[in-house]
């Protein structure tokens, strides 16, 4: 039983083994699908989350090392798609199928929140973290700078 | 009457079980099988296709709506049930059936039909209950108006008291909308399910939850055909959180209690697994039987069959005062949609019944492969599709291999069952673009006169494999490999391609771009060579060609404009393309560099015009464009599959290799709107980018590149 952790401000438990992702736990234990599974390696970014206010990959995590931890998934980013980096992502019709588009702005959101004012190249080289196989990226860059404009 | 008519129209109120079932998915009264409104004013519009991010389930309604005069901001989108005599897309022979960039093209006169009708039954309510004649009423946006008296009746009022008629109002040519009136079509709007997808709401099968639910996954052979020999089971048995262990004609499936259990246990069946060694791909060996492949392409002996004529290449072959040959090669290509196949599948104790959730590209085809794997009526299969993480033609082969997973799992434990597929399950058992070796040969006359142009192609089957019902009604035609291997377009008299058949039992299927990724970069590149031979600028070439093609003509010299074509660039190289892509115009030039050190390909621009006819949403014309653009990237520098002894070699993002954000070049697409027929455009540019590649390097360096994709390894021999 893994104790003392918070998702998206509640505290939260799991009687899942110690070796099992985040990932699983919190999109079939808690519910929260908006967190993706991709490749399940760290390779795609579709299941990015906040761990203590930076990225990571729930795929990567293992239940056993977020004790104490604050977790936040694309549902509590904003209770209302408020979030600026959100707006962003609607203003400029970023998404298509939109598999991947949670961990993008997860991603992105994250950037900005440490790097308020990036610089195009910065905001590339951030979010190729996060694969778009819609190929999606030059809204993305856009969305991403439209976000750091208007928050 | 015009279209396909409203034959359907009355169906709502003459057969009481479609009516039951129509009238269940939404709400207020039902004009038309396609359109209701309540009487707060909400209409509800049913969206026939489904939704894997290129649009339709906005533009297809929208259609409907610009005819109906509908307030969008009062319109609400839902799936249409399977019922394919009402809403079977007419592109693929009434299936319900959303591929071939073909959604808006298809459906596009008959739902401009269907919403007339249905305004027109709201016209002829209203004036029955103002005494007015019919033609002295007008609509406004959701409202029937009365400009002479002021009076107004919104859609919502007359969705109360509206009578149904039996038979469908007559519509003329006339009585549809002038392009020029248009509100809704070719301007953009909001995509209905946008909001959605910017907080984690939005659904796709793998989110699906039912109570009761267990997770499946499932270990597959890695050759079509074999099945499971022997296998440990006490070791996958032992796995904390495991079920049950299924045995399936294909491989072997594992049930438990949460999806971490499951694929625990399915990587501990990997190290005793034997497979038998039936199925026909087992010693298949990919680069070999691409040399094989590229034999047959230019042996003339190689039993051909005719896929394309015009004139008589042969006779005028024989007799052309010069000629010039080349050949092309091709590798296999995997999807990549970024959700993993998967499906939920919740089938009846005795196995006579099921509810299905699942993405698909078909509906149709979802409800038939249930109903065959479980022998039962399609009538006892009940579909919930869902939004697709992608499809791109992963999603469309008839047999629904995903879906069917959850289907036997959930038969065989007596539960819904949710069954996934890992990422590498994904890739091992991904069904490809084929692989492909092409001979091209050009014949001059005196003068140095393109006349005669013929190109063979030697490539894996894909139609027979993933859909043989088509296969078998297209009279045999493989039209997933062949299209796009002629010269559509350009003004060359004589023209002859041939197909050489070759079936290496390798799982194939449509990828987006089908025939004309492999296809276009053999004719395109060859375009281009041809040009050089003839000692003429390739831009000035292709424009000399399509002199009598003007929408071709046009996209190719806005592309040119746009990349400021004959200016110079230090170590920069410019190509270009055009692709006439079943009616879209698409034309496109890329600016690359090459680090001649690890032989990595840079693509710094691209530039793109289209013509599809009318744009119903610019905006998505330009995304998908975008889209298309960048799929065609990867198909170009890194994306290959290749196999051993009938096996998928690459296992996950690690080594097939996708474009990211820092891959991607700044992309300026210009729609050029026109007013004929719209057709498609969520792939149209795809097949343009490794063609116009090439061609950029052999402008940059002199070196023509062959072999597609472009991976450092082939570009840094290739220059060496």
């Amino acid at each position: 039983m893994i104790k003392n952790f918070f998702v998206n401000g509640a505290p939260a438990s799991t009687d899942a083994p110690p070796d099992t992702p985040l990932l699983w736990v919190l999109r079939e234990g808690l519910k929260l699908t908006g967190t993706k599974f991709g490749c399940g390696a760290g390779l795609c970014g579709a299941c990015m989350v906040h761990i203590d206010g930076k990225r990571a990959f729930s795929c990567q995590t293992q239940v056993s090392e977020i004790a104490g931890k604050l977790v936040t998934t694309i549902e509590g980013l904003s209770p209302d798609s408020s979030h600026p980096v959100q707006k962003a992502w609607l203003a400029e019709r970023v998404p298509q199928c939109g598999y991947c588009q949670s961990g993008q702005i997860m991603s992105a959101a994250d950037l900005l929140r440490h790097n308020p004012k990036p610089s195009r190249e910065q905001i590339i080289e951030h979010m190729s973290t996060n694969i778009c196989r819609c190929g999606t990226y030059q809204r993305i860059v856009r969305a991403v700078e439209r976000a750091a404009r208007e928050a | 009457m015009i279209g396909a008519a409203g034959l359907s129209f009355a169906i709502a109120s003459s057969r009481g079980g479609i009516a039951a079932e129509i009238t269940s998915e939404r709400g207020g009264k039902a004009l038309t099988p396609w359109v209701s409104i309540a009487p707060d004013g909400t209409i509800t519009i049913m969206s026939a296709a489904t939704e894997m991010g290129q649009g339709s389930m906005t533009s297809l309604p929208l259609i409907i709506a610009e005819e109906l005069d509908a307030d969008w901001s009062k319109v609400k989108i839902v799936p249409a049930p399977v019922i394919e005599e009402i809403y079977g897309n007419p592109g693929f022979g009434g299936m319900m059936y959303t591929a071939g960039s073909n959604a808006v093209r298809s459906y596009y006169d008959n739902l401009r039909l269907f919403g007339a009708q249905a305004r027109r039954v709201l016209l002829d309510n209203a004036a029955r209950k103002l005494g007015l004649p019919v033609d002295e009423l007008t609509t406004e946006p959701s409202a029937v108006v009365h400009s002479k008296s002021g009076r107004k009746l919104s859609y919502g009022e007359i969705a109360e008291f509206a009578e149904i008629p039996a038979q469908a109002p007559q519509i003329k040519p006339e009585d549809l909308k002038k392009p020029a009136n248009f509100r809704l079509i070719s301007k953009d709007v909001m995509r209905a399910e946008l909001p959605r997808k910017i907080n984690g709401s939005a659904q796709y099968s793998i989110d699906v939850q039912v109570p009761g639910m267990l997770y499946g996954a499932v270990l597959r052979a890695p050759v079509e055909g074999a099945a499971p020999d022997k296998f440990d089971e006490a070791k996958v048995m032992a796995v904390a959180g495991v079920v049950k262990v299924v045995k399936l004609p294909y491989g072997v499936g594992i049930l438990a209690m949460t999806p971490w259990a499951a694929f625990t246990a399915r990587r501990a069946i990997e190290s005793s697994m034997v497979w038998n060694r039936d199925g026909k791909a087992w010693s298949f060996d990919s680069e070999q039987g691409l040399q094989n492949f590229a034999a047959s392409a230019r042996d003339p002996n190689a039993k051909a069959t005719d896929w394309f004529k015009l004139g008589d290449a042969r006779a005028e072959m024989a007799k052309a005062a010069s000629t010039f040959e080349a050949e092309y090669l091709c590798d296999y290509a995997y999807h990549a949609q970024m959700e993993p196949l998967n499906a939920v599948a919740s089938v009846t104790a005795s196995g006579d019944a099921a509810e299905v959730w699942c993405g698909t590209q078909s509906q149709t085809l979802a409800l038939e492969a249930t109903a065959d794997a479980l022998k039962i009526e399609r009538s006892k299969v009940k579909l919930h599709d869902t939004l697709l993480g992608g499809g791109f033609g992963r999603r469309g082969p008839r047999d629904m291999d995903y879906l069917i997973d959850a289907v036997l799992l959930s038969k065989a434990v007596g539960k819904p069952v949710k069954s996934m597929w890992t990422r590498e399950d994904d890739i091992h058992n991904g069904r490809f673009r084929p692989l492909s070796a092409h001979y091209l040969q050009a014949g001059f006359d005196a003068s140095g006169k393109l006349m005669t142009w013929q190109h063979r192609l030697v490539g894996d089957r894909v139609t027979p494999f993933a859909d043989p019902v088509r296969y078998e009604k297209a009279g045999h035609k493989d039209f997933i490999l062949m299209l796009g291997a002629d010269a559509k377009g350009y003004d060359v008299p004589h023209q002859l391609v041939e197909q050489v058949y070759e079936d290496t039992g390798i799982r194939t299927a449509p990828l987006r771009g089908i025939g004309f990724t492999a296809n276009k970069f053999a004719t395109e590149t060859f375009m281009d060579e041809i040009a050089y031979k003839r000692g003429v600028d390739p831009m000035k070439y292709r424009l000399d060609l399509l002199a009598n093609t003007p929408r071709g003509h046009k996209v190719l010299e806005r592309a040119a404009q746009m990349a400021d074509w004959g200016r110079q660039r230090d170590g920069r190289g410019l190509g270009a393309s055009y692709i006439d892509y079943t009616d879209t115009q698409v034309a496109a030039v890329v600016e690359i560099s090459i680090d001649r050190a690890n032989g990595k390909i840079k693509v710094h621009n691209v530039w793109c015009a289209i013509d599809c006819g009318v744009a119903v949403q610019p905006d998505n014309v330009i995304a998908q464009t975008e889209s298309s653009i960048v799929y065609g990237i990867g198909l170009a520098l890194t994306e290959r599959i290749s196999i051993k002894d009938g096996a998928v070699e690459q296992s996950n993002f690690y080594d097939y290799i996708v474009p990211r954000n820092h891959d991607v070049p700044p992309m300026q697409v210009e729609v050029i709107q026109t007013d004929n027929h719209p057709t498609g455009v969520g792939q149209m540019a795809t097949p343009a980018i490794t063609p116009a590649v090439a061609n950029a390097v052999m402008a940059l360096t002199g070196v023509r590149l062959r072999h597609a994709p472009f991976t450092e390894e082939r570009v840094k021999k290739a220059l060496t």
